[in-house]
């Protein structure tokens, strides 16, 4: 039986589960049906033109997890951002460990998806909210959709900020041979809310992983929401990554996306901008090397007029890696005075290293400044040299201008333990000793 | 006095396409539709060898299986193959010897296209493969080449006269089954030119063929084959023009160049079939496969220039499969009204220390849209590969559309590849700079497109700069809101 079949089947199984006469049932079994039709995309598919779901597709996956799994907090504690205090949301095999998070209702609310979806209490913000900027034709979208239970559930109310920020970790035990994980997220920021949002997906063995998960975020007027994804995954562990951004005036919602582990690592990342003078930014930093893959499609909608969007987007690919970057850029008729930036490098280290982008503009207003730029090269050989002449090996002269070449993505991280960290994960990656404290 | 947007708008819309007459030459037109004994007419009626009748049966039968495209940027009304007649030839063919036997009626024509061929042989020392509907009615300067041993004749003459050559070249760059448009065209090609420079030949004159579609309700098939031997160079120039047509009419070109070692082709287009009038009722359907080998060291330079046409699918290629080859691309595409383009091209690296060049602006006004589509592919042998592109758009009015598509695939690290893309709009402040030098709105955007294209433009050979250059102006009158 293949993968599709299975999820078809065990969709009756899984409403058995959760309480049908809730009105998201309905979307659920609305969802269950589009990806019955559709199935899993196909690299015939314009948007999967470079990424094969073929291989995940044989794997048998478990998609309940049998028994329930408990990990000390002391071997998972490196996953953490442990050098500061915050929130923390914890799902262990897709399921919430009360033991590892620390949740609040205190003011804001950063706590379950399976509370918000059943208790009626939160039923007005799941009417308004639920599904509602999530693609309704994206198949892996509605395959989400159908099963979604669980997840990160977290609402800032009007000029609120949270104390700390929020970690949203999804560990795998290794308890099931192959296990799939569907976690869906719905964050939401009131007017002049703030947050900040670290997200990490960790598979604990080198059994198989696939998760597939769906993020809504809303932004209302002049709310900042900063968003950062470290995918440092084994590799075994394969991740598409569906985040949806709604934003209204004013607003300004960051994300940056660091990608240097997984097997198949995707990552769709859809901004729409429903107000004027929004801000949005992407970042990414992805470095991989063995037959890792890293698929970075995002999508800004500019809707409204006087709006700015900014990508920066850098990848190292080393061995057989592939890395495909396909940014696309609507500008409507009257989204005027819109300025959007796109920017994408990459550097090949090795012959069989693949990288295919595409860089792409829809552009239908007529006072706009858009522009993209992209590039394929190798390190500049003068510098090389000029670090070699100044007693530098040309191993380490390499992985150091690797390292600068990556790291100025993370000058706008903005929480500094957490920019430490990654770079410490970028010299660790490139073999960098720094010889300096960062 | 000043001269009003209101008034630019006026004259926009009361100008007809220049171009728009219809000759009145009896035709000797097939009956619509198409099957295999139409495709088997066709070869009879322009006396064919076997191995080309069956090597058009065989395109028809891939043509059969395919699917027309869709992934284009474009939307039109498809158009109903049964329901064009796939030949038509102007009936009067005798073989000229000199001007004064054509049809006086044909060289009014010309006249009226501005390439009177008398005046082109004095001045500009070109020789014109003229092909009306199909058939080439006028070879000028054979001798002239003959003499150097460069063959240049139509297709239909080179399958009768060089078979060898064309048999061992055809359908090698663009395979019957390449594409939807290639497989038809394949299958039914009416004429096209040819041309052949031996080994080490440089070409002393710029080769130039003008397209043009004249009976109502017939698609243009053109065939189109360029061999430049060993060490050798040519320019060779296209020109389309095309009367005004109320239905879509269908043009499926393809051309192949092949550059063997050392050689250089520099293919030149200008495209001026009849964009459709200002509700987008009318105009060309161009489809059209264009593609270029290059072996060791040879070089091929595509310009173009696309203003016409309602609908464009057009990407002239460059295969760089020999070490250290060159292939260039330069293009300007305007659209106007409702006019569709989807345009660009593909450097596909092969080859070692191959190095491609693409330069593409588009300008888009009224209610067009205009996309860019390209593809920029280094295959894992291919060391030192660079490829630079440069993709521009302009935008005039808010009711048009700039889009860009570029894929690039690196499967090699000692590549280099850069991309660049920008859009905007002519800003007011250089039109308000201009106006305050003394110089009016029109002529001002006229003078900023100039400046915008002129990297391009510098690219076409003399003759062909100056038409384009009026064309650019034409085409875009009164378009700036």
């Amino acid at each position: 039986m293949d993968l599709k079949e299975k999820l078809v089947s065990s969709f009756l199984a899984f409403e058995n589960g959760v309480d049908v006469d809730n009105p998201v049932h309905d979307i659920r079994s609305e969802a269950i049906k589009k990806f019955e039709a559709k199935g899993f995309p196909t690299k015939k598919e314009e948007a999967w033109k470079y990424t094969s779901l073929n291989t995940l597709q044989k794997i048998d996956f478990s998609i309940f997890p049998k028994k329930e799994s408990n990990l000390e907090y002391r071997d998972v504690k490196k996953y953490f951002l442990h050098e500061i205090d915050t929130f923390k949301i914890v799902f262990v095999d897709g399921v919430y460990s009360s033991f590892l998070s620390e949740t609040t209702h205190d003011g804001v609310d950063v706590c379950l998806m399976s509370s918000a979806l059943n208790k009626p209490m939160y039923k007005q913000i799941i009417d308004v909210y639920f599904n509602k900027i999530a693609s309704q034709e994206d198949s892996l979208t509605s395959l989400n959709t159908a099963f979604s239970k669980e997840g990160a559930y977290i609402y800032i109310p009007k000029n609120k900020i949270p104390k700390k920020p929020i970690e949203i970790i999804h560990f795998a035990t290794g308890n099931e041979a192959a296990l799939l994980l569907q976690p869906r997220n719905l964050i939401i920021a009131e007017e002049n809310a703030e947050m900040q949002i670290i997200e990490r997906h960790q598979s604990l063995t080198s059994n198989e992983v696939f998760t597939n998960s769906v993020t809504e975020i809303f932004a209302a007027k002049n709310a900042i929401v900063d968003y950062y994804k470290v995918q440092n995954d084994c590799t075994t562990a394969s991740l598409i990554d569906n985040t949806y951004i709604d934003q209204k005036g004013g607003s300004a919602v960051n994300v940056h996306t660091f990608s240097f582990g997984g097997k198949l690592t995707r990552n769709n990342l859809n901004f729409y901008q429903n107000g004027e003078h929004v801000d949005s930014t992407m970042k990414g930093v992805t470095i991989i090397e063995g037959k890792q893959h890293v698929d970075h499609h995002t999508l800004v909608h500019h809707i409204e007029p006087n709006c700015e969007s900014h990508q920066d987007y850098k990848g190292i690919y080393g061995e057989n890696a592939t890395g495909v970057f396909n940014g696309k850029i609507i500008v409507e008729k009257i989204a005027q005075k819109t300025n959007a930036f796109q920017q994408n490098n990459n550097i090949l280290v090795s012959d069989k290293a693949t990288i295919n982008t595409k860089p792409q503009l829809e552009i239908f207003a007529d006072d706009v400044k858009c522009s993209h730029g992209c590039t394929i090269g190798q390190l500049d050989e003068e510098a090389l040299f000029y670090l070699q002449s100044r007693g530098i090996p040309k191993k380490e002269a390499r992985a150091l201008l690797m390292y600068a070449f990556a790291n100025n993505v993370l000058e706008s991280v903005r929480i500094p333990e957490l920019k430490v960290r990654i770079n410490k994960l970028i010299a660790n990656k490139l073999e960098v000793r720094l010889g300096f404290d960062l | 006095m000043a001269y009003t947007e209101e008034e630019l708008k006026k004259e926009l819309e009361t100008k007809e396409y220049e171009y728009g007459f219809y000759t009145d030459i009896e035709s000797d037109t097939f009956p619509n539709g198409l099957n295999e004994e139409i495709v088997i007419a066709i070869s009879k009626k322009k006396e064919e060898p076997e191995w080309m009748t069956l090597w058009r049966l065989e395109s028809f039968k891939i043509w059969k299986e395919m699917v027309e495209p869709e992934w284009a940027n474009v939307r039109y009304e498809k158009p109903d193959f049964q329901a064009i007649s796939y030949y038509s030839a102007p009936n009067k063919k005798p073989k000229y010897n000199s001007l004064d036997e054509v049809d006086p009626e044909l060289l009014d024509t010309f006249k009226k296209l501005g390439i009177s061929l008398d005046e082109q042989k004095k001045l500009a020392g070109v020789a014109v493969d003229i092909v009306m509907d199909s058939v080439s009615v006028a070879t000028t300067f054979k001798k002239t080449l003959a003499e150097k041993g460069i063959i240049f004749c139509s297709i239909s003459e080179a399958i009768k006269e060089h078979p060898e050559l064309v048999k061992k070249y055809i359908g090698t760059v663009v395979p019957q089954k390449d594409n939807f448009y290639a497989a038809l065209n394949s299958a039914v090609f009416s004429d096209g030119s040819f041309c052949y420079i031996p080994k080490g030949v440089k070409c002393p004159m710029e080769l130039s063929t003008y397209f043009r579609i004249n009976q109502a309700g017939t698609g243009q098939f053109e065939r189109t084959l360029v061999i430049a031997d060993e060490g050798s160079y040519v320019s060779y120039l296209e020109g389309c023009t095309a009367p005004s047509r109320d239905e879509n009419q269908l043009h499926a070109a393809v051309v192949e160049l092949i550059a063997l070692d050392d050689a250089e082709i520099k293919y030149s287009t200008v495209q001026n079939w009849f964009p459709g009038n200002k509700e987008g009722k009318g105009g060309v359907y161009n489809f059209v496969t264009k593609r270029g080998l290059c072996e060791k060291n040879a070089k091929i330079s595509w310009t173009q220039v696309e203003t016409g046409s309602a609908v464009t699918w057009k990407y002239p290629s460059c295969i760089l499969k020999g070490d250290n080859s060159i292939g260039e691309f330069y293009s300007i595409a305007v659209t106007n009204n409702y006019q569709q383009a989807d345009t660009g091209t593909k450097m596909i690296h092969l080859g070692k220390n191959t190095r491609s060049t693409i330069i593409s602006k588009g300008i888009s006004a009224g209610k067009s849209q205009n996309s860019y589509r390209g593809l920029v592919q280094v295959n894992s042998r291919a060391e030192n590969a660079r490829n630079f592109s440069q993709c521009d758009s302009l935008l005039m009015g808010n009711e048009c559309g700039a889009h860009t598509f570029p894929y690039i695939e690196a499967k090699n690290k000692s590549a280099q590849i850069e991309h660049e893309a920008t859009t905007s709009k002519i800003g007011e402040d250089q039109i308000f700079y201009c106006n305050q030098r003394g110089i009016d709105t029109e002529k001002a955007i006229a003078l900023i497109v100039n400046g915008f294209s002129k990297e391009v433009l510098n690219k076409l050979p003399m003759e062909f700069a100056v038409e384009a250059q009026k064309l650019l102006e034409i085409s875009l009158e009164g378009s700036v809101g």
